[in-house]
């Protein structure tokens, strides 16, 4: 019962986008759509996936002194994966998300949970924690995503419910909109925990 | 000429942090005191212009001549590291101060997104390595300037009230927001 811990603590309790505000980059930039939001996700899960399974598998092996760089050579690996499996299969988002894949290999959340956790733990735990932490980032961006572009482009998942000349309030699609819409998320989700108690 | 269009988009028009989201970790995580910023943003324009000089010469010479692109993103963040820890140890030479001062932001200029995405995009723009340079150097002056102007704000809302729900991250966000609204008038200046 406590593995499956692992697992939900990073979509709820420690999720890693509204609690502890890592990987606030990709966050802010990518979330111009719902679409783009589900594939990046998806993209840094399985990164964080492999990478904590990995790492958490030679965690005994790796000297103390190089580990930073042993975690950022895994990383790096794996994204490199990501990256050409991306542009060969899903060219379109692989477009749209530009330079934000190889950025995943800087993204904090990988990098924190390889440090914080899977050199620590075992092999089934840091997968979970990779897994649950993935799907927290993953369901916190395309929730932001989602709210970005329903007030912002009249449209969910591209699928555009508002009339041809109806009104959107642009400035959410624009950078300003991505902080505000950060914020105000953060403090909601906040609220909410010190309410209900996760 | 050209130079000078780089540099006033790169500090301006399309500022790194507020315009292009690269930079956020440090940027919300440094800013509180305006002195640090200073430190921090001379640290970063530092490693940048470097990383994006070292890194023109391994895309050419050692990517492209070989025919491995597919290992720039290894490459890079490799060379970025080894360039932050080499900072590090000079810093702790001859600025011990600041170098207390940024304490364990010094290494995490390694994971700011906005010295790996800066080379990548110099190499994607096929810049020589002179306007590299330059392009690297501006956007780490874009960054220093919008770190230094939101410590200074975030120093007056330590004075001023705000809804406590909003304390920490949400009110630096909402803040980082409203800044990114001003630069937004600096649109087609460039």
């Amino acid at each position: 019962m406590s593995q499956l811990k692992h697992f939900t603590n990073g979509i709820l309790k420690e999720n890693p986008t509204f609690v502890l505000v890592l990987g606030t980059c990709p966050a802010l930039a990518v979330t111009t759509s719902a679409i783009n939001g589900i594939g990046m996700g998806v993209a840094t899960t399985f990164v964080l996936f492999f990478s904590n399974f990995l790492i958490a598998l030679l965690k005994n092996v790796i000297p103390d002194k190089v580990r930073i760089a042993a975690f950022i050579v895994v990383i790096a690996s794996f994204v490199t994966i990501v990256d050409l499996v991306m542009k060969a299969f899903v060219p379109g988002l692989y477009a749209s998300l530009g330079i934000f894949i190889p950025l995943i290999v800087v993204n904090c959340i990988i990098l924190g949970r390889a440090e914080a956790f899977a050199q620590k733990n075992t092999v089934p735990s840091a997968m979970l924690d990779g897994l649950g932490m993935g799907l927290g980032f993953t369901i916190a961006i395309t929730l932001m995503g989602s709210i970005r572009e329903i007030l912002g482009n009249g449209s969910i998942f591209n699928y555009k419910f508002l009339g041809e000349d109806a009104q959107t309030i642009l400035i959410f699609i624009l950078p300003p909109g991505a902080f505000i819409t950060y914020g105000y998320l953060i403090a909601i989700f906040n609220r909410l925990k010190s309410k209900y108690n996760f | 000429m050209e130079f000078v269009l780089i540099v006033i988009s790169a500090v301006f028009v399309n500022n790194i942090v507020l315009a292009q989201f690269l930079g956020i970790c440090p940027f919300l995580g440094v800013s509180n005191k305006v002195g640090t910023s200073l430190g921090m943003g001379g640290a970063v324009i530092f490693v940048m212009a470097l990383a994006n000089l070292v890194t023109f010469y391994i895309q050419k010479y050692v990517l492209v001549a070989m025919g491995i692109e597919f290992m720039q993103t290894i490459t890079f963040i490799f060379v970025i590291a080894f360039l932050v820890q080499v900072v590090e140890i000079i810093l702790k030479k001859v600025a011990p101060p600041l170098y207390q001062a940024l304490g364990i932001y010094l290494p995490l200029i390694t994971t700011n997104c906005a010295v790996l995405g800066t080379a990548i995009l110099a190499v994607q723009k096929d810049y020589n390595m002179v306007t590299s340079v330059v392009y690297a150097s501006s956007i780490a002056v874009g960054f220093t300037f919008a770190l230094v102007i939101f410590a200074g704000i975030r120093e007056q809302m330590e004075i001023t009230g705000y809804p406590s729900a909003m304390k920490g991250f949400p009110i630096s966000l909402v803040t980082a927001g409203l800044l990114a609204l001003a630069f937004m008038g600096f649109a087609g200046l460039a």
